[in-house]
Parts: structure tokens; sequence; C-alpha cells
């Protein structure tokens, strides 16, 4: 039972994965159609960043906002990733105590 | 191997941000009654957090196949967009290499790769995006192993905190891309707005996400003009 729900779900996964490389391979796109994809990360990153951050503590949005302030001050400090992901993850351990 | 080594390098926070979520999985997946081939298993086949986390909630109240199913198509088809920017972004490299970097395409991958664009069009480049696939997926997998095995070792306090790990990460790679260019701040701001308005409006989780970074990637085809 738990093994068909697995495969259909890895079915209905992997085929809007993979559909995309055949797509590019058959086709060119125009200069706009390029302009759209290459912003769909940073739209991406948006929609995946804002609103779920808020609900990091259910019920405390205010510290999943604290949490990702402290994020956006140690990245403009042009720190790696790492430092960023630590300082969180510290920021939100130390707000929940 | 230098390209193999930076991918390894630029990898690295998607495993500190997967392995405490892997791990969270793998002790509720256990909790709802799955066994440890299964919770494996899941995190292999199918290698989607989010839906994940949906499946086990729905397998330990007893929803039926198609409709956890039905449900993890709606939450995953943001991949496709992901994937259709991605395979655009590494044109140069063979199909019999995209297929596999597909299968491995999660949030996060994608996100990595992308503020990685030049990294496609170098010699070796695919070792760059394989190394990066590569640790994300075993992360993912460890972690659910762990959990599974764990149960409840790990404090609550401790892995909810870990929770905002995956969202620091995003923002750790977003910053240094507004820094360079501030119109790429205001497309993911665009499409966060959107985000909420789709929410707001009722649309579920997974296509509010499809809908923001569909409609506010249009932004870039005005924003972006200038700069090609």
């Amino acid at each position: 039972m738990i093994l068909l729900i697995i495969l259909g779900m890895s079915l209905v996964t992997i085929i809007p994965r993979i559909i995309p490389a055949f797509v590019v391979e058959k086709l060119q796109f125009k200069p706009w159609v390029n302009r759209w994809l290459g912003a769909i990360p940073y739209a991406a990153l948006g929609a995946l960043i804002f609103p779920g951050i808020l609900f990091v503590v259910p019920n405390e949005q205010i510290i999943g906002i604290v949490g990702g302030l402290v994020a956006i001050i140690i990245a403009s400090l042009g720190l790696n990733v790492v430092f960023v992901v630590i300082g969180a993850i510290l920021t939100v351990f130390l707000l929940t105590l | 191997m230098h390209m193999a080594q930076r991918g390894i390098i630029t990898g690295f926070p998607i495993m500190l941000g997967y392995l405490p979520v892997a791990i969270t999985y793998g002790v509720l997946a256990k909790q709802a009654g799955m066994t440890l081939l299964e919770i494996g298993l899941m995190s292999l086949m199918v290698y989607a957090g989010a839906a994940q986390f949906m499946a086990v909630n729905m397998i330990a109240v007893g929803t039926g196949i198609a409709e956890i199913v039905i449900a993890t198509f709606v939450l995953n088809f943001r991949h496709f967009v992901m994937s259709l920017s991605f395979m655009n972004q590494v044109r140069g490299i063979a199909l019999r290499w995209k297929l596999p970097l597909g299968l491995g395409l999660t949030d996060e991958s994608f996100a990595v790769s992308a503020m990685n664009p030049d990294e496609g069009k170098k010699e070796n480049g695919v070792l760059f995006y394989a190394m990066i696939f590569i640790i994300a997926y075993l992360s993912w997998f460890v972690g659910s192993i762990l959990g599974g095995i764990l149960g409840d070792v790990i404090p609550e306090n401790l892995s909810q905190s870990m929770g905002i790990a995956l969202y620091a990460m995003f923002i750790g790679l977003l910053v240094p891309s507004v820094k360079k260019n501030i119109k790429v701040g205001l497309i993911a701001i665009l499409s966060m707005l959107i985000n909420v308005l789709c929410i707001q409006i009722g649309f579920s989780t997974g296509w509010a996400i499809v809908l923001g970074t569909v409609i506010g990637g249009m932004s870039g085809i005005i924003l972006l003009k200038e700069d090609e």
C-alpha cells in the first residue's frame, strides 16, 4: 500500500522535472523568453522565502521575521551562506528558549 | 577535479539545511507507522521534502492513494518551471547529463545552481552541478534514515530552530545577487507579493508558488532588458 503511494508520488514528481530537458533540447527561445526564464531563479527564491518563513515557529511569526532579518544582515556582510544558515538557526534557537 | 571540488563546497550549505529537515521527516514517518525501508525508499524515489511531509501526514490519517498522488503532483509542479529555467541555463550540457540532473532537481539544488550560471559554459561544468545535486540527494537520504532510527532523540526546540535553515539559505543566495543588481530584488519582492495574494485568494501553497514564480518572473522580461 505505502509502496504503491511511493511509486505514484515518484512518477508525478519525476515527469515535471525531466520534461523540460527534452523541451529545451528541441527549441530555441526568443530573447524575451530567455529573460523570463533568467528571472525565474530570483522569482522562485522570493516565493519560497515569503510567506513561508513566517511559519517556522507556529503562532510566532515575529521569530521567523527576526531570523530572516539576521540572515539578511549576515548575508549583506558578504559572509558565506553556511554562516547565514548557522546564524539564523542560533537566532531562532535563542528566541524559543 | 577542480570543478567537482567547487561543486562540493558550493553544495555544502544544502547539506546543513537538508539534514535536520530530513531527520524530522524520518521521525514523523516512523511515528506514522512507516518502516525504515519505506522511509528511505520514499526519500530516494520521491525526493521532495514538502511532498513527503504532506504524504506522511496523509498516511497517518489514512488518506487514499489517489489523493496523495494528486496532491504531490500539485505541490511539485513548481519544479517544472524551475527545470525549464535550469535546462535553458545548461543548454551546452549533453542530454544524457541533463536527465539525471533533472531527476535531482529540488527547490534548493535549483536555487544554488541558478546562482552559479556560468559554470555550465565551462569545461567539466557538469561535474560542478552533479556534485551539488549528489550532495543534496545523499544528505536527504541519510537524514531520513537517521530520523527513522533516532525517533524522538532530538529535542523539539532544536529541530524546530533548524526549520529556518533552508529559508536562511535562500536569503543567503539572494542577497549577494541583489547587491549586484537591485532589479533582482524587485523581481523577488514582486514574486513574494503575488505568492501572498494567491494564498489570500485561496490557492494551495504549491500553486501559489508556481504562480508567484511564473508571474513574478515575467517582470524580468522588462526589468532585465538593459542588462543583456
